[in-house]
C-alpha cells in the first residue's frame, strides 16, 4: 500500500505484542453494524507516473491566458529561489513550533517576518498571520471591538470601496456577535470614500472606520483626512492595504496625526503565486497599545538558560488552548509555509527590489490607461491617480467584451457589474510588472476591435 | 544571527528588479512614503544561505520521527507537492472564467465527491482554510438551520471537557454558550450528565471521535439519539479522522456536519504551522446551507454554485476559494492512495498505536486509559515520575529531542495529568516505533539515576530552555522597532 512499510512478518509480530488476532480486531470497541461501510465511490489507486500524468493534462487545460486580471490576487515575479528554499522539508513538514528548542528555524523566520511587515507598514507589532485579507479584515473588526473600549456601539464603517468579499466574508465571520457593518458611501467622481458621507456619523458612537489603501478600484483614498476624522470621532482605524503598494505609498502607521490602530491584507502579493486562490496569507499589524487584543500566533525575542539569543510563540494566554470560550479568536495555525515564502521574497528583493516592482506595475498601469483611454467607447471612470488598477467604463456589456477577449487568451479583467450595478459597464483592469509592453499594445487593440464591431 | 544584522546599505539583488523607466510623478507628495521600507538588503547568495541555514534548526517529517499526538504528522508525499505546483495550477487566477478553470475544477468536484463517500456526508464544501475555521462553518451552519426552522431559542453548545480548546472558542464566535460535559475514567462521555444537560436550549454537541483520549467513543448512537430526539445537531470535529478513515464514516454514526482536517487525514503539508485546511461536510438536511463557493457538475461542464444557486448559505469565509493549493494536494493524495489505499490507513494508523502502547505498558509505563484499544493515538501518564522522580512530562519531551525525535503533545488532554499524547501515525516503519520506545527507556533510566541531567535537557539543540516569562513582559516582537 502507499506509504505503509509494514512487511508481513512485521504485522504478524506487532500483532501478537499487541496480543489481537487480526488488525481488524483492533477495531472491536466500535458497534460492528457501523463497520465496514463501502467506500466504493472511491476510485481505485494510482501509482505516482498515472496520477502525473492526470494532474499534468489538468493543469495544461486551464491554459494560461495573459492576465489583466486583479481584484484581490496578483500576478507578480516570483524569484526562483522562494519555493524552492519554502518547500525545503524542514519549512514544509514541520508543524507549529510547540517545542521552541527544535523549532528556531520557523520562530526566527517568523520573528524577521513580523520585523518586516513592521518595516512595511511603520507599525509598532505584527502577528503571525492569519488565514487571508478578508478572513484579516473580519479579526481586525473583532479586535477593534475588543480594543475601543469607549465605544459601545460595535458598528464599523465600511466603505464600499473595500474589497466587496473581504464585506461580505466579514459579515459571515462576525454577524453573530451583534456587530454592525455599515456602509459608507463612495464618491462618485474620485471612487474615495465621500467626506460627506462620512460626515453624516459625526457624534455618533462608532467603533472603527475601515480605509483601503489602494481601494478596490485601484484609487487612492485621503487616508490623513479619513483617519483624523475617525481619531476626532473616538473610532479606530483599520487599514486595510495592498502590502506591495506600501513601497511607494505613505504606510499606514504614519497617517494622520497617530497613524492606524491596526493594518490587515492579504500577504499574496509578497511571493504567493495566484494559485487558484490560496494559500495566500493575511497579516495584521497594530499599535503597541492593541497588542493584547491581537488574535493569532506572535513571536517573541527572549533568552535561553545561558543567556543565549532565541524565539518563543508568547503572549498565549489569549490564545483558545489556554482561554477556551473566552479567547480573542478560535484562530489556531496561521498561513505559516506561505508566510515563510514571503520572508524570503522580501529578503530577496529589499526595499529598493519592491520599490521597482510597485513602480513598474505602476508605470505598466499608466501605459495602458493612455492607450485604452483614446479608444471610441473607452472611458476611465475615476480621476485622480491609481496604484496598478484603473475601472474603465465601456461603451458595451463587460461580460461580452471579457468573453470576446477571452477567445484571444486574454484575461481582460474584472466585471464589476454584479457588485456595483450603478457604475454600468465598468471593468476593473490590473497591470503588473509582468506585463510586457507587446501585451499591452495587443491588449488595446484586442479591445479597439472588439468594441468598434458593429454587430447590433 | 538576524536577517537584518547581514544588510549591507546600499547592497542591492539586481536581478530580481524590473526596469522602471521613469520618475513617478502623478502620485501626490502627501500619499507617497517618504523614506525606505527599513527591509534588509542582501545578496541573494547571502539570503539562500541565510534560511537554508535557518531550516536546519528545525525538526520536521521529513528529518525525525514527530509522534505529536492530535496532529497526525505522517508522511507528505513529494508528488502531491510537485503536482499542485504544476505552472498551470500556480498562475490561474481565482477569478478566471470557468472556461479557463475546467481542469482545476475537475479537482475540486472530485475532491468533493471522494471526501462526501469517505465520511458518509451529503455534500462538502471546500472553502474553510483551516481546522478552526471549518468548525466555525460547522456550527453557523447548526445556527443557521436552527433559525431557519424558527427555533431560536437554542442558546447553548454542549462540549465534552476533553475537547480542543477551538471547539468552545468558536462555540462562543458563534454567539452560543458552552456547557462542558464530564468524561468518565474509562474516557467515554458521561451518558447520564449528558442526558441532565440537554433541552430545548441545546443547539448541539461537538464531538471527537475517537476523542482526544485516544478512545473510541463506544455510546455514540445513544449519544446520537439523545441530541437528535432533544431537536440538536451533532457536531463531528475531524481532527482524529485517520483513526477511523476507511473503518467506519461519521455519517453513519449519526453525525449532521463535520470538518475534516487535510492536513492530518489528507496528508498536506502543516508548513511549519499552516496553511490548512478545513473543509465540511453536511448531511443533506444542512446542505442549503454550505459556505460557497462549491463546484457543481452539469452534463460535463464544472462551474460554481454561488449565491444565487444558495440563497440559505452561510455566506463566503475567505476572499476566494479558500487554500486552493492545499485541496490540490489532498487531491492528489486520495488519488495515490484510492480506496484500498484509504481503509489502510485507518487499520496501520491503529496498529502502530496499539504496538506502541502495548509495548510501553510491557515496559513499566503507565497508561492513561489501560483497559481500553489505543485508536490511532494513545497516553502515558508520567504522574508517577513527577512525583517520585521530579521529573515532569515537559522534561521527557525536552529529553526526547536530544535523543532524535520530536516530542509528542505534552499536558493535553488536560483531564490527564503529567501527559504525554502519541500519534505515531500509519508511515511510520516498526523499527522508527522501536526506537521511540527505547529512548523512552533510556530517559526512564537517565531519571532514575540522574533526575537533575533530564531537567536540564535539551543539550544538543540550537537553543537551552527558554526563558518565556521574559519573552511575554519584556516585550520583542519586532528588530525594526527594537533598533529605532
Amino acid at each position: 500500500m502507499p506509504f505503509i512499510p509494514h512487511t508481513e512478518d512485521e504485522i504478524r509480530d506487532m500483532l501478537s505484542v499487541i496480543g489481537a488476532d487480526s488488525i481488524d480486531q483492533l477495531f472491536d470497541e466500535i458497534p460492528a453494524h457501523l463497520r465496514a461501510q463501502s467506500i466504493d465511490g472511491v476510485p481505485d489507486g494510482m501509482n505516482e507516473m498515472e496520477v502525473s500524468r492526470l494532474m499534468n493534462a489538468r493543469a495544461k487545460q486551464d491554459g494560461q491566458p495573459i492576465c489583466f486580471m486583479g481584484a484581490g490576487a496578483y500576478e507578480h515575479h516570483i524569484p526562483a529561489a522562494v519555493w524552492q528554499i519554502t518547500t525545503r522539508g524542514e519549512y514544509y513538514t514541520a508543524y507549529t513550533p510547540y517545542q521552541a528548542e527544535a523549532s528556531q528555524g520557523t520562530l526566527q523566520l517568523i520573528y524577521e517576518f513580523q520585523s518586516m511587515m513592521t518595516a512595511l507598514t511603520a507599525m509598532d507589532v505584527s502577528n503571525a498571520s492569519l488565514y487571508d485579507g478578508a478572513s484579516a479584515l473580519s479579526e481586525a473588526v473583532l479586535m477593534a471591538v475588543r480594543g475601543n473600549r469607549k465605544s459601545k456601539s460595535r458598528r464599523i464603517l465600511l466603505p464600499t470601496n473595500v474589497n466587496p468579499v473581504y464585506g461580505s466574508a466579514s459579515r459571515s465571520i462576525v454577524q453573530h456577535q451583534n456587530i454592525e457593518l455599515v456602509d459608507v458611501a463612495i464618491d462618485e467622481t474620485t471612487g474615495q470614500t465621500s467626506m460627506d458621507a462620512l460626515k453624516a456619523y459625526e457624534g455618533e458612537d462608532i467603533t472603527a472606520v475601515v480605509i483601503s489603501q489602494p481601494t478596490f478600484f485601484g484609487t487612492l483614498e485621503q487616508v490623513d483626512a479619513i483617519t483624523d476624522w475617525a481619531h476626532a470621532n473616538g473610532a479606530m482605524v483599520i487599514a486595510v492595504v495592498n502590502p506591495m503598494s506600501l513601497a511607494l505609498l505613505k504606510p499606514p502607521g504614519e497617517w494622520g496625526e497617530k497613524g492606524a490602530d491596526i493594518a490587515c491584507g492579504d500577504g499574496q502579493p509578497l511571493g504567493a503565486p495566484m494559485s487558484s486562490g490560496g494559500p495566500y496569507y493575511g497579516f495584521m499589524c497594530c499599535q503597541k497599545a492593541h497588542v493584547r487584543q491581537m488574535p493569532g500566533r506572535i513571536v517573541g525575542r527572549t533568552v535561553d538558560q545561558d543567556g543565549k539569543e532565541g524565539f518563543v510563540l508568547t503572549l498565549q494566554a489569549r490564545e483558545q488552548h489556554i482561554r477556551r470560550s473566552k479567547a480573542t479568536s478560535n484562530i489556531c495555525t496561521n498561513q505559516g509555509l506561505v508566510v515563510t515564502a514571503s520572508t524570503i521574497y522580501m529578503s530577496l528583493l529589499g526595499p529598493s527590489g519592491l520599490e521597482k516592482v510597485a513602480a513598474a506595475c505602476h508605470q505598466n498601469t499608466n501605459k495602458l490607461i493612455a492607450k485604452l483611454s483614446a479608444i471610441d467607447g473607452v472611458d476611465v471612470l475615476f480621476d485622480g491617480a491609481v496604484f496598478h488598477e484603473v475601472v474603465l467604463k465601456l461603451n458595451k456589456p463587460v461580460a461580452e467584451v471579457l468573453a470576446k477577449l477571452a477567445d484571444k487568451n486574454i484575461l481582460g479583467g474584472y466585471d464589476l457589474s454584479k457588485d456595483y450595478p450603478q457604475l454600468g459597464n465598468a471593468l476593473l483592469v490590473c497591470v503588473t510588472e509582468m506585463r510586457t509592453d507587446e501585451e499591452i499594445d495587443d491588449y488595446a487593440a484586442e479591445l479597439k476591435k472588439i468594441l468598434s464591431a458593429n454587430e447590433r | 544571527m538576524l536577517i537584518f544584522e547581514h544588510t549591507s546599505p546600499g547592497r542591492k539583488n539586481i536581478a530580481q528588479s524590473p526596469v522602471v523607466e521613469s520618475e513617478i510623478n502623478d502620485i501626490p507628495a502627501e500619499l507617497r512614503r517618504k523614506t525606505s521600507a527599513p527591509l534588509p538588503e542582501l545578496s541573494e547568495l547571502q539570503v539562500v544561505r541565510h534560511y537554508t541555514s535557518l531550516s536546519q534548526k528545525n525538526f520536521s517529517i521529513d528529518t525525525h520521527f514527530y509522534p505529536l499526538g492530535s496532529c497526525t504528522m505522517k508522511y507528505n508525499p513529494r508528488a502531491c507537492n510537485s503536482l499542485a505546483m504544476l505552472p498551470g495550477f500556480l498562475s490561474r487566477h481565482p477569478l478566471a472564467p470557468e472556461k479557463f478553470s475546467q481542469g482545476f475544477m475537475s479537482c475540486m468536484y472530485e475532491l468533493q465527491e471522494m471526501l462526501c463517500e469517505v465520511t458518509g456526508m451529503s455534500g462538502f464544501s471546500l472553502t474553510p482554510m483551516a481546522g478552526a475555521q471549518g468548525e466555525f462553518a460547522g456550527v453557523a451552519m447548526m445556527r443557521a438551520y436552527h433559525d431557519a426552522n424558527n427555533d431560536t431559542e437554542r442558546k447553548e453548545i454542549l462540549v465534552p471537557d476533553a475537547a480542543h480548546g477551538t471547539n468552545p472558542a468558536t462555540a462562543t464566535m458563534c454567539g452560543y454558550t458552552v456547557k462542558e460535559i464530564p468524561t468518565l475514567a474509562n474516557g467515554d462521555v458521561d451518558i447520564d450528565a449528558l442526558k441532565q444537560s440537554v433541552g430545548p436550549q441545546t443547539a448541539g454537541l461537538m464531538l471527537t471521535n475517537p476523542s482526544t483520549l485516544g478512545v473510541f467513543e463506544r455510546n455514540i448512537e445513544e449519544i446520537a439519539r439523545t441530541i437528535h430526539e432533544a431537536g440538536g445537531l451533532l457536531y463531528y470535529d475531524g481532527a482524529n479522522l485517520n483513526a477511523i478513515l476507511g473503518k467506519i464514516r461519521p455519517g453513519d454514526m449519526g453525525f449532521d456536519v463535520i470538518h475534516s482536517n487535510l492536513h492530518k487525514t489528507f496528508s498536506t503539508p502543516h508548513g511549519g504551522g499552516g496553511p490548512g485546511s478545513g473543509a465540511i461536510g453536511v448531511s443533506k438536511r444542512l446542505k442549503p446551507f454550505m459556505p460557497l463557493p462549491v463546484v457543481a457538475k452539469e452534463n460535463d461542464n464544472y462551474r460554481w454554485l454561488t449565491e444565487d444557486d444558495c440563497p440559505q448559505s452561510i455566506g463566503r469565509l475567505s476572499a476566494f476559494m479558500g487554500n486552493a493549493g492545499v485541496l490540490l494536494r489532498a487531491y492528489v493524495y486520495m488519488r495515490l492512495l484510492g480506496k484500498e489505499g484509504m481503509q489502510r490507513v485507518g487499520e496501520f494508523a491503529t496498529l502502530n498505536a496499539n504496538y506502541m502502547m502495548a509495548q510501553l505498558k510491557n515496559k513499566g509505563f503507565e497508561i492513561a486509559i489501560p483497559d481500553r484499544r489505543a485508536s490511532h493515538e494513545f497516553i502515558v501518564t508520567l504522574k508517577k515520575q513527577a512525583k517520585e522522580l521530579n521529573v515532569t512530562a515537559m522534561d521527557f519531551a525536552k529529553r526526547l529531542l536530544d535523543l532524535g525525535y520530536h516530542a509528542p503533545t505534552t499536558y493535553f488532554p488536560l483531564l490527564i495529568p503529567e501527559c504525554l499524547l502519541i500519534e505515531p501515525t500509519e508511515t511510520e516503519s516498526r523499527e522508527a516505533l522501536d526506537g521511540f520506545i527505547d529512548a523512552l527507556l533510556q530517559i526512564q533510566s537517565e531519571s532514575e539515576n540522574d533526575s537533575a541531567f533530564v531537567k536540564g535537557a535539551p543539550y544538543t539543540m540550537p537553543v537551552k530552555r527558554l526563558d518565556e516569562v521574559r519573552a511575554a513582559k519584556q516585550l520583542d516582537l519586532s528588530w525594526v522597532n527594537q533598533s529605532s
